[in-house]
């Protein structure tokens, strides 16, 4: 097999991307909701995505908690249905329902059969528009989400977390855990829950996505259905939130073997002309692949993590940088030392690397459209992110764009050592005071 | 006889989608067994590579190894430079990962249809001209240490699962943990790798499985060419691990850690696995553990101890049933604040042994056959998941006629079924039960 390099090498050179061929349309309801659908008949269900923008950021002043308790609380009987009927009622169609709030969002996410659609749609509806948030419900998911909290304030992870969002936002909704704290639940009253719930829920934030078994028609008719009976308008969005960080270490003592470690500072906004430049910086320093620098150097070359990872933190009112990894306490401070010192050369890309990731990006992005839930995903989210229909033509030629003068000027904006906030939970060894 | 019209009768009213219609299979000379998946819908592959090794086939002392040596599979080869396998991958814009069970060691990528070949020609490469260098080894041995010490050390409900599963195997390996002991990773060489590698490395112990926008003929000459030449392991050992004697006592067991916060209770049961023709009591198992701790909301659990008279957080059961020497049997729960542990246990219990007194809800019966039979449905959108029901089928004993009789296995599955199932596994005698308690005395 001594060929096999000789072989390669040719196909790397060759390898020309796939496109990302996806037919979206944009369907209109008669009553006025926007969706994106891509109709696939092959198989007989539809996944539906669906978001409200807002999310836990929408708790009112005292209330923290309050949005995430009341998405917890949708599927937790409707109209004349209690928890159980309604979760017979929706098993019994073989339907399957999924709510989850953000830091920006609330989701709901649908699989729907086709021979029993209407019913499943009719009982989505009822969930969205009359849920009954009564008291038994309200106490039983409220000591599941209280023991969730409970379980947290123990985890390394959460803490980290924890600490380093309030160092960064402060009084900010974003500067604390949408799960709310054990005092602030437990204050928690069903009116609150009906508020957030109105606050939360209305046609003025909707974003949907559609992908399946489903005609335009059938779609716009569906969604008028499902979504009439919300209010026209919810609470306000939200205001700016100023990030607060400032560069240095943070440690907060816990007894475990290994230290988690957060780290991050401002990032770039997604509307910023050098936003796909800092996107594919971000990869070469900090992706999750094992070529990608913090990954060489962590843990490749001196196995000192088992995975780092860093990110661009889009929230619709801030923009972070961030990265985590955890450690053996005795090798903290030296894991440390080794990101400061990356996070300092992230100007230095050569055109190998850039080249490397521009085919890996590029290569890698056709591969997310594979399966009718995988699309309404990315479709919601590309919708979340302001994206326009034909983003996935393009997004591939944006990547290509990128040269190494984009990088060089980013990375001074993206990656600044001082700036650079650590926040270490553990028994960490060996850091700098 | 009378189950056998009914399940005749239940496959004409309920059409089970046919994944069976796109799947084929063969057996190279050497003994590498290729299956492939046609799914056109998106012109992308995955190839999967299942070894018939996993941790409880290591040597003993040598806990880890399997785990261990599918982190070595990405570094050098007499061809390949270290990362470089990852980094053909990445450069052809796929993704690839891989994963150690106790049954199997996996490997996949997922790439644009059209590099299948160069898929093939790697994985080949490395299935048996992998080159270890003693400084590779220690350098991967830490970055397991690590993986251990996030994953396990960290998480007390990992570390207290660990000696649950510990104390449920006296005689099988299924009781040591896949990722190994500390002491025993901390030991593991060179030596002990390549050994390793040599023997259960090889195309007679491998199912390749190829699943996505391809054609099987081109495929099945795709894989002669690279996989068709590799000399297989001509005195492979057989897979006969040590067996567990009956289980005659119950086991207890009880920890304290000063990071949890709220008690918890995991009680398992040795259980039936599905048998190569024979997959009733596995698929009546999956209806048991539905009915009792299934949903969080209509179970039966869920219903007498969440609701009715609330005792617990949560309540659930599962089942696992897809291995080579046994399937498991569990329930897990979370007491409400102020139910002592000991309370919460025995209503458990009251609830277990009511449902073996009476039986199934017929109505809650019918809504999971409803939903096992559309879980067929949604499953036809995720090819991957399609490729992994093979693929550790495949190498957990069963064949690809048992893949695709099993969801008309399900369909066919009678309340007495459950029963007769529920009375042989549901005994305390024969099982494990554990307390993960907070430092201080419990509520």
């Amino acid at each position: 097999m001594k060929m096999l390099r000789l072989l390669i090498l040719p196909l790397l050179l060759l390898a020309a991307p796939l496109r990302a061929e996806v037919a979206i349309q944009e369907v209109t309801s008669p009553g006025g909701i926007k969706a994106w659908l891509v109709e696939d008949h092959s198989i007989a269900f539809t996944a539906l995505e669906i978001r409200f923008r807002g999310g836990t950021a929408l708790d009112a002043p005292g209330k923290r908690g309050a949005v995430n308790l009341m998405t917890a609380l949708i599927e937790e009987g409707a109209a004349e249905m209690d928890a159980q009927g309604f979760a017979e009622a929706r098993d019994g169609l073989a339907a399957e329902f999924r709510f989850d709030s953000s830091v920006d969002s609330l989701g709901v996410s649908a699989r729907m059969l086709t021979e029993n659609r209407d019913r499943a749609a009719e009982l989505l509806r009822l969930a969205l528009t009359v849920p009954r948030f009564d008291a038994d419900a309200v106490e039983r998911v409220r000591g599941q989400v209280l023991a969730n909290i409970r379980a947290g304030a123990k985890d390394p992870q959460v803490i980290a977390g924890q600490a380093f969002d309030a160092l960064a936002f402060g009084d900010h909704p974003y500067g604390s855990s949408g799960d709310g704290t054990e005092a602030s639940v437990t204050a928690l009253t069903r009116d609150d829950i009906v508020a957030a719930h109105r606050a939360t829920l209305a046609r003025d934030r909707v974003v949907v996505a559609a992908v399946g078994d489903i005609t335009p028609q059938a779609l716009g008719a569906l969604l008028d259905h499902l979504l009439a009976g919300l209010p026209a308008t919810g609470a306000p969005l939200p205001g700016p939130a100023p990030v607060a960080l400032t560069g240095g270490v943070t440690v907060q003592h816990f007894p475990t073997p290994q230290s988690v470690v957060i780290f991050g500072h401002e990032g770039i906004e997604r509307t910023d002309p050098d936003y796909v430049a800092a996107y594919v910086l971000n990869e070469i320093i900090g992706g999750s692949r094992f070529s990608a620098r913090l990954m060489t150097e962590l843990r490749e070359k001196r196995g000192l993590t088992y995975g780092v990872g860093t990110y661009l933190l889009d929230y619709d009112q801030a923009d972070l940088i961030m990265g985590q990894f955890a450690t053996d306490n005795r090798t903290a401070g030296a894991a440390i030392a080794v990101l400061r010192d990356e996070w300092a050369k992230a100007g230095q890309v050569t055109a190998e690397e850039l080249a490397a990731t521009k085919t890996y990006l590029t290569g890698a992005y056709p591969l997310r459209f594979d399966g009718n839930g995988p699309i309404a995903q990315v479709l919601v989210g590309m919708q979340m992110a302001g994206y326009s229909m034909d983003y996935p033509k393009t997004r591939n030629a944006l990547i290509e764009a990128v040269t190494l003068d984009d990088l060089a000027r980013v990375a001074t904006r993206l990656f600044r050592p001082d700036a650079l906030r650590v926040v270490v939970v553990g028994q960490p060894e060996g850091l700098a005071p | 006889m009378r189950n056998t019209i009914r399940a005749g009768l239940l496959a004409c009213l309920l059409p089970i989608p046919a994944l069976a219609a796109e799947v084929s299979d063969f057996t190279l000379d050497n003994g590498l067994h290729l299956v492939v998946i046609e799914d056109h819908r998106a012109p992308v592959v995955v190839q999967m590579i299942w070894y018939r090794v996993g941790a409880a086939d290591e040597p003993p002392g040598h806990s880890g190894i399997a785990h261990f040596f599918e982190h070595l599979m990405f570094k050098a080869t007499d061809d390949l430079a270290a990362g470089e396998f990852s980094a053909t991958v990445e450069a052809q814009g796929g993704e690839d990962n891989a994963f150690t069970s106790w049954d199997y060691t996996a490997y996949f990528q997922r790439v644009a249809a059209d590099r299948l070949d160069l898929m093939m020609r790697l994985e080949a490469e490395r299935m048996r001209d992998l080159v270890l260098t003693d400084e590779v080894v220690a350098t991967e041995r830490n970055v397991i240490l690590e993986e251990r010490a996030q994953r396990t050390d960290s998480d007390p409900g990992s570390l207290f699962s660990e000696q649950a599963r510990a104390a449920q195997y006296l005689n099988h390996p299924y009781g040591i943990p896949i990722i190994g002991w500390r002491h025993e990773i901390e030991q593991l060489s060179r030596a002990d790798a390549e050994a390793f590698y040599r023997t259960y490395y090889a195309p007679n112990n491998a199912v390749l499985i190829v699943a996505g926008d391809v054609d099987a003929k081109t495929v099945r000459a795709m894989a002669n060419s690279h996989y068709g030449s590799i000399a297989p392991t001509f005195d492979l050992p057989p897979r006969a691990r040590p067996q567990e004697p009956p289980q005659l006592a119950e086991r207890r067991l009880e920890m304290r850690d000063e990071r949890v916060s709220e008690p918890f209770l995991m009680r398992s049961y040795l259980a039936p696995a599905r048998r190569t023709g024979d997959q009733k009591e596995a698929a009546a198992l999956v209806y048991l553990a539905e009915l009792l701790g299934g949903s969080g909301t209509t179970s039966l659990l869920a219903k007498r101890l969440q609701f009715e008279n609330p005792k617990a957080v949560q309540a659930y059961a599962y089942y696992e049933g897809t291995a080579l020497d046994s399937g498991s049997f569990g329930f897990g729960l979370m007491p409400l604040p102020g139910v002592a542990p000991a309370e919460a246990e025995a209503a458990m219990d009251a609830v277990i042994a009511d449902f073996l007194a009476t039986g199934p809800d017929p109505a809650a019966f019918d809504r999971i056959r409803t939903q096992l039979r559309a879980s067929e449905t949604y499953a036809l959108d995720d090819v991957d998941g399609i490729a992994r029901r093979y693929g550790a089928a495949l190498a957990t004993g069963l064949t690809v006629a048992d893949v695709q009789e099993w969801p008309r296995v399900l369909q066919s599955v009678t309340p007495d079924d459950v029963m007769t199932v529920a009375r042989k596994v549901l005994d305390r005698r024969q099982s494990v039960t554990g307390w993960l308690l907070p430092e201080e005395a419990a509520q």
